[in-house]
């Protein structure tokens, strides 16, 4: 039996997630295919965390007006959502006359651009946002701004859910077949049967081959591998803004540099490579020594001991590597192939376009079908969707009190409480991987990588939850966690 | 205490042990033996003992009891003279903050409450360090674990982390979880150490790999981490001398599973909080003769101040911490005016104390940068021998110990170790 909708979004990322909330405000019935086990497995969840001020883009361009859009969209989303945003700025910094050329450029393509605020600052106004920054001149761009990645992917997918839109997880499209009276039946690996009135291509890396199973063959998507070091956060309040160096001609990325996370530790780069394969999320040993050498050289005061991680994300470039740059995204509603919205190449700066992407997608599906608000949409994430530790004291009293999870400390490192482990495992979408637990709760993100809470979630899992040691899996069936039991347990109750 | 309304409950202790393993354990007892009433001992875990309570093997305790005791049975013998000493304990609490002034923050299960403590003794162990710690390239599959991790999921939780394994490094826990492993029916291919010698105690290289013919490959590396889903091997290679990889020698070895056993790392974000003056070499705080940080009031003993080869010096070295605690809060204080630096020279990684006051009896422990055959550990003070001791093998994994009579530093203005 196929399950019927009006919209299928494919994806689950960023951009998918801020599209189904945007749809979830209207009656409706919508859904979302995601082929990982969880919202956010992609790039959305494997990146910088940045909020762009939108001047790195041609004016006119989708990216500049999206951009400025999404930004601006920004402060009530993440009000609304719980959403972890610092609006701290950004020094894009001139080491000589050929980026101080630059700079003037991306000042006059940002105004004309309208982003606000954007100001060309000397060595003085530099020292006072950022003591120590070298550079004669720099960029400033208030509006640049950190967030949590994970936080705004799974806060839209949650609220989207909470709004109607059903999300199926674990479940890749593998077939697409238009029907002769319009519409589409989505078949999946899994077996799994959907129809849609429209169809919104959101799967970021693999936006190209969603399109081929549509009969779109026009696109070519180049993953390029961007790398990071995840540094401790005894470095926390080393960098007062975002420091970028001034962009290079023909660069695939930002340059390396450092940015603070807003929960305190600080990224080393990403690095730019091209690869054959869209899902290789290794680190490598020459890319890892070289943003350990440009680290150092940013900021001398690293240790070895503040390395604690390497990730990688990776990019989904529409240009090959002998071209270099960047493209404008593709957000389009075909005309040759009716109701398939396609969302191609959102790249970078994708996580500040995705909820104006979505109210551009919105303006497209209502041409297909007609879209009456639903009163009953709230636009507020309910529960308690904050980090306990960041609380004033008196007020932890309080709810330790109320609720005594509060008071015990699972993960050490960043002090993640039992409820807050409890409230990631019974998260709404039922996504039940180690890593939704830290996406959600933050616990085995620190410095001791889970060493600590990794067994002690293991046993509240398996005490409160039932799990055996076959349930525990990393991120999918693929990556169990544990291979049984050492002994057998005889008669119950012991262990 | 009314917590409804937000009012932060204080409460007051003379002497505050943080962490419940070995060393807080002897700490605790040893400032009660010495007549101070009101000592607290707060400990994150549901029972008291630390890591010992994973540590199933025997061998502890050979110098303190003379016999081979688990780590349970070892942990035991403290606790259960804690108990009758009627110590007070705080369980599955932990200490949130540390400041200067030694207030101490702590939650617990229904309570979140501030103690001002006399004297704060710092006990809190150390942890693993991770594959991020020590950028290992590859894909991040499901398989790599701590050594440690490891062993808490094996003999606690009775959860079997995977069939066939690999181990990189040669620290005693890896060693023990090479034979662990092997004894519940898992394959262990190997032992890989970048070193050129192995970094655990040579009985535990007998006992744990030859006895169970599983090779350590000294000299080698792992290079890359390979599986999407579950781990499916590793790659290895050898290193030259500048413990860079040789490409030519790398090679592929199929595994579920890698354990990494790479070295342990003082808990010391408490101690930082609180402002102690810190020992790069080491990791832990820079401490006196009656190991006194910088900090009056704040003590630091055991792998927290710097790791330990055997628990049974972790003990021996915080009953003394224990004892000047309750020193410092019956008489004000109880640190002598340490003028005389103890320094390191060559062949010696570090030497603790590194300051002494010469008015009373000491003990450095040291460990030596390299292993040696027929060598002595000499302290001197300028062209002066205060002490030599012969060892017929020196090793970096073992800590030394000597121990050094007031009157033998007589008139020394500095002290410096070196093997000779």
């Amino acid at each position: 039996m196929a399950l019927e909708y009006d919209v299928v979004v494919i994806g689950g990322g960023v951009v998918g997630g801020a599209v189904a909330r945007e749809l979830s405000r209207f009656a409706v019935k919508a859904a979302v295919l995601e082929k990982e086990m969880d919202v956010g497995f992609g790039t959305s969840c494997r990146n910088s965390g940045v909020l762009h001020a939108g001047f790195n883009y041609a004016p006119g361009s989708l990216r500049a007006r999206l951009d400025v859009r999404g930004n601006a969209m920004m402060d009530d989303i993440c009000r609304d959502l719980k959403v972890k945003i610092k609006r701290i700025g950004k020094l894009t910094v001139a080491l000589d006359k050929e980026d101080e050329a630059t700079l003037h450029r991306l000042k006059e393509q940002g105004d004309a651009n309208g982003v606000p605020g954007l100001e060309l600052i000397g060595k003085d106004r530099m020292q006072q946002i950022q003591p120590g920054v070298e550079g004669s001149l720099a960029l400033y761009s208030p509006t640049s701004s950190i967030i949590s990645p994970y936080g705004l992917t799974i806060g839209l997918a949650e609220n989207a859910l909470a709004n109607g839109v059903d999300f199926h997880l674990g479940q890749q499209v593998a077939s697409i077949t238009s029907l002769a009276g319009g519409g589409w039946v989505l078949g999946t690996k899994a077996g799994e049967t959907f129809t849609a009135k429209v169809i919104i291509n959101a799967s970021g890396l693999f936006s190209a081959e969603i399109c081929r199973l549509a009969g779109i063959s026009d696109y070519v998507i180049y993953p390029c591998r961007g790398e990071y070091y995840v540094l401790d956060k005894r470095l926390d309040g080393t960098l007062k803004a975002l420091i970028y160096p001034a962009p290079k001609k023909n660069a695939p990325g930002l340059g390396i540099h450092l940015t603070p996370t807003v929960d305190g530790n600080i990224l080393i780069g990403p690095s730019a490579e091209y690869l054959n394969a869209s899902e290789d999320h290794s680190c490598t040993a020459d890319v890892m020594k070289e943003l350990r050498r440009e680290g150092q050289e940013l900021l001398p005061e690293i240790r070895m001991t503040d390395y604690i991680r390497n990730f990688s994300g990776i990019r989904p470039k529409q240009t090959p590597p002998e071209v270099g740059g960047n493209k404008d995204f593709v957000i389009e509603d075909r005309k040759d192939v009716s109701g398939f919205i396609n969302l191609l190449g959102i790249e970078s700066p994708g996580l500040t376009c995705a909820p104006a992407i979505a109210e551009m997608v919105r303006g497209m599906v209502e041409r297909h079908i007609p879209l009456h608000p639903d009163p009953s949409f709230n636009p507020v994430r309910p529960g308690s969707t904050f980090f306990f530790s960041e609380l004033p004291a008196e007020e932890r009293v309080s709810m330790i009190a109320d609720n005594p999870n509060y008071g015990e400390i699972i993960c050490r490192c960043e002090k993640i409480t039992k409820q807050e482990i409890l409230d990631a495992i019974t998260n709404p979408l039922g996504a039940r991987t180690l890593v939704s637990i830290k996406y959600r709760a933050r616990a085995s993100m620190g410095r001791c990588q889970g060493g600590f809470c990794v067994p002690r979630i293991t046993r509240i899992l398996r005490d409160e939850f039932g799990w055996a040691p076959e349930d525990f899996i990393k991120r999918s069936t693929a990556s169990p966690l544990f291979a049984g039991n050492v002994r057998s347990v005889k008669g119950g109750g012991v262990r | 205490m009314n917590m409804k309304n937000g009012t932060i409950p204080i409460i007051c202790r003379e002497v505050v042990v943080i962490g419940g393993g070995p060393a807080g354990l002897a700490a605790a007892i040893a400032a009660r033996e010495a007549g101070c009433g009101d000592v607290l001992l707060i400990e994150r875990d549901r029972i008291l003992g630390g890591i010992l309570n994973q540590c199933i093997h025997d061998g502890f305790g050979l110098h303190t009891f003379g016999e081979a005791l688990s780590g349970p049975e070892y942990a035991d013998r403290y606790i259960s003279k804690f108990r009758d000493l009627q110590i007070e304990a705080m369980e599955e609490t932990i200490v949130l903050s540390l400041s200067r002034d030694r207030v101490i923050e702590v939650s617990t299960r229904g309570t979140f409450q501030r103690i001002e403590a006399g004297a704060v003794i710092l006990a809190m162990g150390c942890r693993e360090r991770t594959r991020g710690a020590i950028s290992i390239p590859g894909s991040r599959p499901s398989g790599v674990y701590t050594a440690g991790a490891a062993q808490n999921f094996m003999n606690l939780e009775n959860i079997m982390v995977g069939k066939k394994a690999c181990i990189l490094g040669s620290g005693d826990i890896g060693l023990i979880m090479a034979r662990r492993m092997t004894l519940e029916g898992a394959t262990v291919e190997a032992v890989f150490e970048i070193l050129p010698y192995s970094s655990g105690l040579p009985r535990n290289i007998q006992q744990c790999l030859n006895d169970y013919g599983i090779p350590l490959h000294l000299n080698t590396t792992v290079t890359g981490i390979v599986g999407t889903g579950r781990l499916e091997g590793i790659r290895v290679a050898q290193v030259g001398q500048d413990k860079a990889p040789i490409p030519e020698t790398e090679r592929f070895v199929p595994c579920d599973t890698l354990l990494l056993s790479v070295g342990l790392i003082p808990e010391n974000e408490l101690t930082r909080e609180a402002g102690v003056d810190m020992d790069a070499v080491t990791g832990g705080a820079v401490v006196d003769d009656s190991f006194m940080t910088n900090v009056p009031g704040i003590f630091a003993c055991g792998n927290v101040l710097h790791v330990h080869d055997l628990v049974d010096w972790v003990s021996v070295e915080a009953g003394e911490a224990g004892k000047y605690a309750a020193c410092y809060v019956q008489n004000g204080s109880c640190a002598l005016p340490c003028l005389i630096p103890v320094k390191p020279g060559d062949g010696v990684r570090y030497t603790l104390p590194r300051k002494v006051s010469g008015e009373r009896d000491f003990v450095i422990s040291l460990r030596v940068a390299a292993p040696w055959r027929d060598r002595s550990i000499v302290v001197r003070s300028g062209e002066r021998e205060v002490a030599r001791r012969k060892h017929m093998r020196l090793h970096p994994a073992e800590m030394i110990r000597i121990d050094l009579r007031k009157e033998s530093v007589t008139g020394c203005s500095s002290l410096e170790v070196v093997v000779e």
